[in-house]
């Protein structure tokens, strides 16, 4: 595509030229319009000069008849203007008056006309008249006229405005479609060539703005804000292939080494059986490692909204106190269960029964006090505001507040924590089923200990069962 | 139960290679179908007790394999495996006519344990039995107690859950998952041992003290509770 046809292709120009034929449809309407009441006018006043003169000369005929009235035409005539005579007798032969020559039978039809006629001193009849024709008693024939050539100068004059404003119209309005469009095209370009460069592996480069904070720079401005999360995004999956491929490379390594252990020359039958019992222990683990991540990712993505219901996330919950319970009791944890009842959400069972159930799991795990006192584990569900929060806190040695949002991260593992069995998948699983049911997660200081507070939106309990005054509620 | 008749419809012919080799040292029948028409052709005869339907499939993928003979009223039980293991696509398995679900990669002795209790299903479709007996232990779903020697034992109630499952599969595997999955409606892996932890609480109970325990820990593979003097 050539430039000046791009440029010709642009919307900025399309929408130039069709302005310029509205306005010069506009301004054609607007001068004929003017023409014509100009027009108009023009004939109305010449009508009442010639009723003027009428009156006068009847008066003249009156008092002294033809002669009187020949006179007093011959008179007229004879000053300067744009008044026409003419006096003919039955013949139409000229008796009086400024009109040399006019086309046939017109002088035979009486009442007012419009002509052409031929002045006299004039070589050819060019000019036009307004008209009225009177018969006298005796075959005289009366005509007083108007000449209108200030109506056809105006017509020129106006026809000639007409032209010229068409024509300037023209040349500023394509000129001035060319320059927009050009200004446009431009920023377009510029905005398409940095598009390329960043498609072309330069995520780092943003689409430039104008600063005229126009549609253009809003789009911009949006283009590159999605190129910001576009890149954090694509940090993160860096981030988490980094950790993936530090993280995996060791059970793998543990794994390989222990088939070639079983594979030794003068490894014993039992040797190698428990070489191969040991390699079977580290592939599943990997397949542990290998779900969690893949469930984080799928909750990430935002995916199972479909398999999304409304639960009571109170009765998930006590089961999932109830199914840690034996282990607690094993550990001579005291696990406090204080969950209101009925606490609606929309959700996915299964995940968010799953991100208690690890919650659980770590305050268990990680919740020793460090004094060596008696652990005490508390799980508490209740409504705050629009949202359902899940608490659970334990008496353990915390998580330090610089250390609080990394946890959350894959594969972290804090110093105390490493000796203690667990992929560090655990919370980042937590905190990414939060977000996809756009609640959060709060780590807090529990004084001595850590308090983990997973907050969801709350749904309306289901209407069956629900007791009157909180229909009401929901009501309003 | 030995003798199974097992058809195996999966397209990796060494995965399918080992699992007809390991079903047959189970003492089991098993044929392989490598693609999805094949498969559906030979499933027809209903003559096997159970199905192992592999979801992505040559010619015929899994799902619509399930489809096509459950709208025949062919209804040998399917186990459905597959790379996808999350829990919407699990779902959508069962949906489909599928029995149980199992992803990939498993341990032999969970599809082992689940294969069985299908077949078994099959077998059994008069309905379930108001009580179960293994040796001098008696549970009454109907009126919910359980006594061992005509001695009374308290259960709670998810304990009494845990022991009817094992009881209905008296005599046969019952893995960590399956426990789960029938008694606690959970699909996920919990990082601990829960499971193992109920377990042996549920056998403080009903093998405290008993000369000859019923409740008893198959290595590397689940549980089972037995009659052990047979």
């Amino acid at each position: 595509m050539t430039a000046l046809g791009k440029l010709l292709r642009t919307t900025a120009f399309k929408l130039s030229l069709a302005f310029l034929v509205l306005f010069a449809i506009g301004a054609g309407l607007l001068l004929g319009r003017v023409g014509n009441n100009v027009r108009g006018l023009i004939d109305e006043q010449a009508a009442q000069t010639i009723d003027a003169e009428i009156t006068g000369l009847s008066e003249q005929y009156r008092q002294g008849g033809i002669r009187r009235l020949v006179d007093a035409v011959e008179r007229r005539a004879g000053r300067p203007g744009a008044s026409l005579y003419l006096v003919t007798t039955f013949a139409g032969e000229r008796l009086a008056g400024n009109v040399a020559q006019l086309p046939a039978g017109v002088l035979n039809t009486p009442g007012a006309v419009e002509t052409a006629y031929q002045h006299v001193g004039e070589q050819i009849a060019a000019s036009r008249a307004l008209a009225r024709i009177f018969a006298l008693p005796g075959g005289f024939r009366l005509l007083v006229g108007r000449d209108l050539g200030e109506r056809e100068i105006l017509a020129r004059v106006l026809i000639r405005a007409l032209l010229t404003s068409l024509f300037w119209l023209t040349i500023l309005g394509t000129a001035g479609g060319l320059f927009v469009a050009r200004r446009v095209l431009r920023r377009v370009d510029a905005m398409t060539a940095s598009a390329q460069t960043i498609m072309s592996g330069d995520l780092a480069q943003r689409l430039p703005l104008a600063g005229s904070n126009d549609e253009l720079d809003r789009l911009a401005q949006n283009l590159n804000a999605m190129l910001d999360r576009i890149g954090e995004l694509m940090r993160g999956l860096r981030e988490v292939s980094d950790n993936i491929a530090h993280d995996l490379r060791t059970p793998l390594t543990r794994l390989r080494n222990g088939a070639e252990e079983a594979l030794r020359a003068n490894a014993s039958p039992q040797d190698a059986r428990a070489a191969l019992e040991k390699a079977l222990e580290e592939s599943d683990g990997l397949i542990r490692v290998f779900n969690a991540l893949l469930l984080i990712a799928r909750a990430e993505a935002g995916a199972s909204r479909e398999t999304m219901s409304d639960f009571d996330v109170a009765a998930a919950a006590r089961d999932v106190a109830e199914l840690y319970e034996p282990i607690a009791e094993e550990q001579a944890t005291t696990l406090t269960l204080d969950v209101d009842d009925g606490l609606y959400v929309h959700g996915h069972r299964e995940l968010i029964a799953q991100a208690l159930s690890n919650l659980l799991d770590n305050a268990l795990k990680y919740g020793r006090p460090a004094s060596g006192g008696p652990c005490a584990v508390r799980f508490a569900a209740r409504k705050v505001g629009g949202c359902v929060e899940i608490e659970i806190s334990d008496r353990g040695p915390g998580v330090a507040s610089d250390d609080r949002a990394r946890v959350l991260d894959r594969f972290v593992r804090l110093e105390g924590a490493r000796s203690a069995p667990g992929s560090g998948l655990g919370l980042s699983l937590v905190n990414a089923v939060a977000h996809l049911h756009q609640g959060s997660l709060r780590l807090e200081d529990n004084a001595p200990g850590l308090r983990v507070i997973l907050a969801l939106r709350a749904a309306a309990p289901p209407a069956a069962i629900a007791p009157p005054q909180t229909q009401l509620v929901a009501a309003t | 139960m030995n003798d199974m008749r097992i058809l195996i419809i999966e397209d990796d012919r060494e995965a399918a290679a080992y699992l007809v080799k390991a079903f047959r040292e189970s003492g089991h029948l098993c044929d392989h179908a490598a693609d999805g028409l094949d498969g559906y052709a030979r499933a027809q005869d209903g003559n096997y007790d159970v199905l192992i339907v592999d979801r992505m499939l040559p010619k015929m993928d899994g799902l619509s394999l399930i489809g096509g003979l459950r709208e025949q009223k062919i209804e040998t039980p399917v186990l459905i495996l597959s790379a996808l293991g999350q829990v919407d696509d699990r779902v959508k398995g069962l949906r489909a006519g599928g029995d149980d679900y199992l992803a990939k990669p498993y341990a032999f002795s969970e599809l082992l344990a689940r294969v069985e209790v299908l077949a078994r299903r099959r077998g059994g479709a008069g309905g379930e039995p108001t009580a179960y007996r293994v040796a001098d232990l008696e549970l009454d779903r109907l009126s919910h107690t359980l006594s061992r020697g005509g001695k009374d034992i308290p259960l709670q109630p998810r304990e009494f859950r845990l022991l009817e499952y094992l009881m209905k599969h008296a005599g046969r595997v019952v893995t960590r998952t399956m426990l789960l999955e029938n008694v606690w409606d959970y699909h996920f892996d919990p990082q601990t041992n829960v499971i193992d932890v109920h377990v042996s609480r549920l056998r403080g109970k009903i093998d405290k003290g008993s000369a000859a325990p019923l409740l008893h820990t198959i290595r590397g593979a689940g549980y089972m509770i037995r009659d052990s003097a047979r």
